[in-house]
């Protein structure tokens, strides 16, 4: 229970279904933090919401987790030039990882989250299907879940759309039913913002900024903080034309533009795929960001399925790499796996 | 929760709080209801309230031996600590210093004011060469203001010599104030020993089976201190703010019973302690005691138990109605690795599994069976389904 109305009415809805339910928040950050998921405040309105449905709650620490699984790679990956996801990672790790371990533990038989997701069964084997509210749907974002996870995982919201949610907890009086959603990385302040968060952290490093042709056209004073398809402050004057972030070189300290045209890919390489069942080839729809549109492609895994290509029915704008690319079945009504997107080659980048 | 509703709870947590004595509660009613003055009142109804508040601090200044003119009655041993830290600091000028296994309440303090801190043993006890060290560093970077050590640890039980202590505080810093951190305590060392070592003296009601929102700083005659609340100037201006005299009253009486049953209850509920602990170096491979028994209060009972998260070990304690407890809890509820573990070196291996069961005036032999009962099959069952 993260404060907020969608995991208030899971825990309603799981009750009103008969389950014996315990609320359980996970403090995650450490650090400092004005907005996100653990800050006291939601802590104080999770708790409140427990208590108004009468279950127990509790806060689970798992701060160094979250550390060593979700803030250090963060870090590392912008020192590559990455653009990582650290919600999805959160949820790799610690959601379905870490809280599943420590609710085995405690002879605990299903996680429930607030996500606006679903669990379809098809052929008898279990997979992350698209929220009920297409607006809202947070299957992207929990596409990780092996067959294990998807056992023991309830969605109890995902059939309700973010309204329906809003009025449910408004008739049980819940304390959260209006609150905003969140929308922010929980442990990057308002105030700081990435910039100062990293600066504090890695040294940032000067980069030039160079055409295709390899030409100069100016500098950014800090490489780690360019992400490839970004349009803005790429130390660029006004009134030219619009450029594009191609690719991003830490080694050489290069920032590659270019025109919209030059950011269209073919092909999108993943790594580190995570399957719902095995490996799968063929037709897909292919998702890269948490609210962008599935685009249709063909996908063709390595031998060991791992790793693979996604081949765009139409070209598509680059994907930063470090990004999550999440491969929908061809109808797009549910998750088969996902990766995280490689870098593009460097030739296809300088033309 | 429908399982444990029929069986009474098993609260082995009394360093965390205590059960209030139904004397305490029958001696501050009537301040609660009819007598109900402001004691700073000039009619006769308050000069009652400023009776009934005049022998409570009687009966304290009794059980420290000191002169009741040396008691302020403060909201609590937070404040009473802050106090002592904050107060002898802006009087006095230059740092405070403490050691680094204190109470938040002295620690964040001292760290506030910019202070030292000063290293532990094994057992949690300020580090008496650190401490020489260190208050030689200070007075030579611009003086010490008030040096503070926590007559009793409340994590793990351990017994500060205070006398050797102020051996070294007396010599090195004669003009720095002393304080020590007594809220642990009442229940089990005579404070009468302690009282006369010191300066200031920090006590919180509920520890001992009085309210919670009271305490006592004691203040020895001649040291001057500034208080940390300002103005109407009651507690002889060291503590302004309308005394709670129904708390007072309910304090000065829980501790004179504490102060008149300690030896007993200090015989019973060590042997009850004992067994309790043997039971579980018994029974669970990888068990350690994180303070010999010899070196700590009859009450305290802490362990570490290797490879186990005692977040998870908790939740089956309380699935089993035992109320225990492991470090202390953050601003969200959660669990904090202890810096009093830290402190100590106790490797994290053993002091994530780490486990304070707390006895007193409430527990008895069943309590700490079911307890120990509890705890083994939480532990195993734990280690039955950690992955390997």
């Amino acid at each position: 229970m993260s404060g907020g109305v969608d995991s208030s009415v899971a825990a309603a809805e799981l009750l009103a279904a008969g389950h014996d339910v315990v609320g359980v928040t996970m403090r995650l950050w450490g650090g400092a933090s004005d907005t996100g998921c653990c800050s006291i405040a939601d802590v104080d309105d999770a708790r409140r919401v427990a208590q108004q449905l009468g279950i127990d709650h509790l806060v689970f620490n798992f701060t160094e987790d979250f550390d060593a699984h979700v803030v250090a790679p963060y870090v590392d990956a912008h020192r590559h030039a990455q653009t990582p996801n650290p919600c999805i990672e959160c949820n790799r790790h610690l959601k379905f990882s870490r809280l599943s371990e420590r609710a085995d533990l405690l002879g605990f038989d299903a996680i429930a989250t607030g996500h606006h997701s679903r669990i379809v069964e098809v052929d008898g084997r279990r997979f992350v299907a698209r929220g009920a509210d297409t607006a809202k749907d947070q299957s992207y974002v929990v596409h990780m879940l092996p067959q294990r996870e998807l056992a023991r995982t309830l969605f109890p919201v995902g059939h309700l759309t973010k309204a329906d949610v809003r009025a449910r907890a408004a008739t049980l009086g819940l304390r959260t039913a209006s609150k905003p959603d969140s929308q922010d990385v929980c442990f990057i302040t308002h105030t700081g913002g990435r910039t100062q968060f990293l600066g504090d952290r890695i040294p940032f490093r000067p980069a030039t900024v160079v055409d295709r042709e390899g030409a100069t056209l100016g500098r950014v004073d800090a490489v780690e903080l360019v992400t490839v398809g970004q349009r803005r402050s790429i130390g660029l004057p006004g009134g030219g034309p619009k450029r594009y972030v191609l690719d991003v070189d830490v080694d050489a300290a290069r920032v590659v533009v270019g025109d919209d045209a030059d950011l269209l890919d073919r092909t999108v390489r993943i790594v580190g795929i995570a399957w719902a069942d095995a490996p799968v080839s063929g037709r897909v729809r292919v998702q890269s960001s948490a609210h962008g549109a599935a685009r249709p492609a063909w996908f063709e895994p390595d031998a060991d399925g791992l790793e693979g290509v996604v081949m765009w029915d139409e070209p598509q704008r680059r994907i930063a790499p470090g990004q999550s690319v999440v491969l929908y079945d061809e109808d797009d009504r549910y998750v088969l796996g996902g990766g995280i997107a490689q870098r593009a080659a460097r030739s296809a980048a300088e033309g | 929760m429908s399982s444990v509703a029929d069986r009474p709870l098993v609260y082995l947590d009394h360093a965390a709080t205590t059960p209030m004595r139904r004397e305490a509660i029958e001696a501050m009613l009537p301040y609660l209801d009819q007598q109900y003055a402001n004691p700073s009142g000039s009619h006769r109804f308050a000069r009652q309230a400023r009776e009934a508040l005049d022998d409570a601090r009687e009966v304290v200044a009794g059980v420290l031996g000191c002169p009741p003119g040396e008691i302020v009655f403060t909201a609590g041993g937070t404040e009473s600590d802050n106090t002592a830290i904050l107060g002898a600091t802006h009087r006095h000028g230059g740092v405070p210093v403490c050691s680094a296994a204190e109470h938040h309440a002295v620690l964040h303090a001292v760290q506030h004011a910019g202070g030292f801190v000063v290293g532990v043993d094994r057992a949690g006890r300020i580090d008496l060469a650190q401490l020489d060290a260190a208050l030689m560093a200070a007075e030579a970077a611009g003086g010490v203001s008030v040096v503070s050590a926590m007559a009793v640890n409340n994590e793990v039980g351990s017994v500060t010599d205070l006398a050797a202590v102020a051996a070294i505080v007396r010599a090195r810093s004669p003009h720095a104030v002393l304080h020590t951190d007594a809220v642990q305590s009442a229940s089990w060392i005579d404070l009468r020993r302690i009282t006369p070592i010191v300066d200031l003296l920090s006590l919180s009601a509920h520890k001992f089976g009085g309210p919670k929102g009271v305490g006592v700083l004691r203040i020895r005659t001649g040291v001057a201190i500034d208080p940390l609340l300002i103005g109407g100037g009651q507690e002889r201006e060291l503590r302004s703010g309308t005394q709670n005299v129904a708390g007072a009253v309910a304090m000065a009486e829980a501790l004179r019973l504490a102060d008149v049953e300690r030896a007993s209850e200090r015989v019973r509920l060590r042997g009850l302690r004992d067994r309790l602990l043997d039971r579980l170096l018994a029974e669970l491979p990888d068990v350690m005691e994180t303070v010999g028994r010899e070196e700590k209060v009859a009450g305290s009972a802490h362990v570490c138990i290797r490879g186990i998260e005692n977040e998870a070990l908790l939740y089956l304690l309380d699935e089993a109605g035992v109320c225990a407890s492991a470090a202390s809890a953050c601003a969200a509820g959660a669990m904090e690795p202890s810096h009093v573990l830290a402190a100590m070196g106790v490797d994290r291996s053993w002091s994530a599994g780490a486990l304070r069961l707390s006895l007193g005036r409430a527990t008895t032999l069943a309590d700490v069976d079911r307890g120990a009962d509890a705890v083994v099959a939480a532990v195993q069952r734990i280690r039955e389904r950690m992955p390997a």
